[in-house]
Parts: C-alpha cells; sequence; structure tokens
C-alpha cells in the first residue's frame, strides 16, 4: 500500500500529509505537472493554497496534469483524500459535491474542533467508531461547505456525510454542520479540518490518525 | 465578465461593506454583493459563456454576466 501525496506550487501541508501517511505506509510526493501518478494506491491532495488561490479556490489547480491522472485513479475505484484546499480542488474537479466559500464570519480561522465520525464504514473512517469525536485543528479562510438543499438531500440519502462538526463547534457556517463528505461511489473524500496536523501528541492530538490508517488498511483498490 | 455569488447564498465580503458604509456617512444601502470582473479580448466572443462555466465562474455558488464592448 503506497500514498501518494500532491504538491502544487502554494501547498503548504504536504510533507505533514506526507509524514502521516507514512505512520500507516509507504508515501511519497507527487508533482503537480507530473501526469505519472508512480503505481501509488491512494491519492492525498494535500492543504495549502495551490497556484495562489488565483480566481478561487482551487479553481487552477483543478486543470494541472497531476489531476487529469487523479481523476482517473478516482473513476476506476482508488481512494483520493481531499484536505482543505485539497478539498477546495476536487470541489472544483467535480470529484466531490458542493463548494467551499468564504467563512460566514469571514476571518481566518486557526483552532482545534471536534469532529464527529457520522459513517464509520467509509474506507476513510473504518478504523473509527460511530460518533467517535475527533479533536482535529482547522485552519482556513475559505471553508463554508455548501451544496443546494436538493444535493444536500441525495448526499444524506446515499451516505455521503461522513464527518461534521460537534454540535457548537461549526467554525465557518457550513451548512449542516458538514466537515466532510465523500462521493456517492465513496472511494473520494474531502474534509476541511486537518488530520495530518493531528498524529502526534505533541502538537495536542493523535485523533488524525485514525483517517490514515483506516485508508493505509483498505485492500488495494481492485 | 461580471462574476457574482448567487441569489440567496452569504456573501461575507458585501456583508463587511454594507456595515462599512454607513460609518462614513452613506445610508441607505442594502444587498450589497461583492464579485470580480474579468476583462479580456477575444476574437469568438461565443467561446465566452463556456469559459464563464468551465472556470471563470464557478455555476453552483456563482451568477455570471457577459458584457461585450467594441474597442
Amino acid at each position: 500500500m503506497k500514498f501518494g501525496v500532491v504538491r502544487f506550487p502554494g501547498s503548504c501541508d504536504e510533507t505533514d500529509a506526507l509524514l502521516a501517511c507514512r505512520r500507516y505506509a509507504d508515501a511519497e510526493i507527487l508533482w503537480h505537472g507530473d501526469r505519472d501518478l508512480h503505481g501509488v494506491d491512494a491519492v492525498v491532495v494535500p492543504g495549502g493554497f495551490s497556484y495562489g488561490d488565483y480566481l478561487r479556490v482551487g479553481a487552477i489547480a483543478r486543470f494541472s496534469p497531476v489531476m487529469e491522472a487523479v481523476g482517473e485513479l478516482a473513476a476506476s475505484g482508488g481512494h483520493v483524500l481531499g484536505i482543505c484546499n485539497g478539498f477546495q480542488v476536487l470541489c472544483e474537479a467535480g470529484l466531490l459535491p458542493g463548494a467551499l466559500l468564504p467563512n460566514a464570519g469571514r476571518r481566518f480561522l486557526c483552532r482545534q474542533v471536534d469532529v464527529e465520525v457520522v459513517r464509520a464504514d467509509s474506507p476513510f473512517t473504518r478504523m473509527a467508531a460511530p460518533g467517535q469525536i475527533l479533536s482535529i485543528p482547522v485552519k482556513h479562510t475559505t471553508g463554508r461547505y455548501y451544496a443546494p438543499g436538493e444535493v444536500l438531500e441525495s448526499m444524506n440519502a446515499h451516505g455521503q456525510i461522513i464527518l461534521r462538526y460537534a454540535e457548537g463547534h461549526n467554525p465557518n457556517g457550513s451548512v449542516g454542520d458538514v466537515a466532510g463528505v465523500s462521493n456517492e461511489a465513496g472511494n473520494v473524500m474531502g474534509l476541511m479540518p486537518h488530520p495530518e496536523h493531528a498524529v502526534d501528541a505533541l502538537t495536542g492530538s493523535e485523533d488524525g490518525g485514525v483517517i490514515f490508517e483506516s485508508l493505509a488498511s483498505v485492500a488495494i483498490a481492485a | 465578465m461580471l462574476i457574482r455569488p448567487k441569489e440567496g447564498i452569504l456573501d461575507p465580503q458585501g456583508q463587511a461593506v454594507e456595515r462599512a458604509l454607513p460609518a462614513l456617512g452613506f445610508t441607505g444601502v442594502e444587498e450589497v454583493r461583492v464579485g470580480r470582473v474579468v476583462e479580456l479580448e477575444i476574437e469568438d466572443a461565443s467561446l465566452l459563456d463556456a469559459m464563464c462555466q468551465k472556470l471563470l465562474a464557478n455555476p453552483l455558488v456563482e451568477d455570471y454576466e457577459i458584457q461585450l464592448v467594441d474597442p
């Protein structure tokens, strides 16, 4: 099992993501201009400010050569995890439903939040317990999850809401306290909180590790 | 191309501007929406709509309007 972590110009969390992946499996960095995924089994699209967040967050990154390959991996059932800016990129790429909008409170937020595992049967959360609360930091300006009502209904019906902010912990005005969602097939997930920053007690929490551990434990995608 | 947040979608930037204006004596202002303008020169204006759909706007959350100006 090998993870690939994408590096765009302007990424800043790829090293933490790489180190988080390496706690549970092999992992290497994938360059944004490289169409070749080097045979990795799962891809992490990390946080940061890809392409300077020009135009709209994630809007330019989705057209990079590596994202073409990531799209193909996702279409063939491979696992893709987008964190923060990576979540924004996956939404822009149409690999996940919805969009991320500026925080309701306008400010950049950097704080620890409680996140509830809504679905513990996804490839990204299978090592967690249903309803488990994870303490994970958020740090973003554009993290307000939005999807039109009918899309949200369909997502609920298909069990695509994987993570929610615990009661009173929604930092950005996300609709329905949504913190992390998957595509309908369940093999692509995005979340605004940063599990890669919460894998060692030294930095306050190890709760984020379960996301990488879950993914590493999934049998290699057929 | 004029691109703005769709109606009904909270626009925190617009709200901040709306709150700032009365402080400068500009009263009676409501429903401020802040968007962006993309200017470009193009031979074939029929491409502009696809350009907005694919890249310049996110049709899920933004409306766009195309204005043609002859040089």
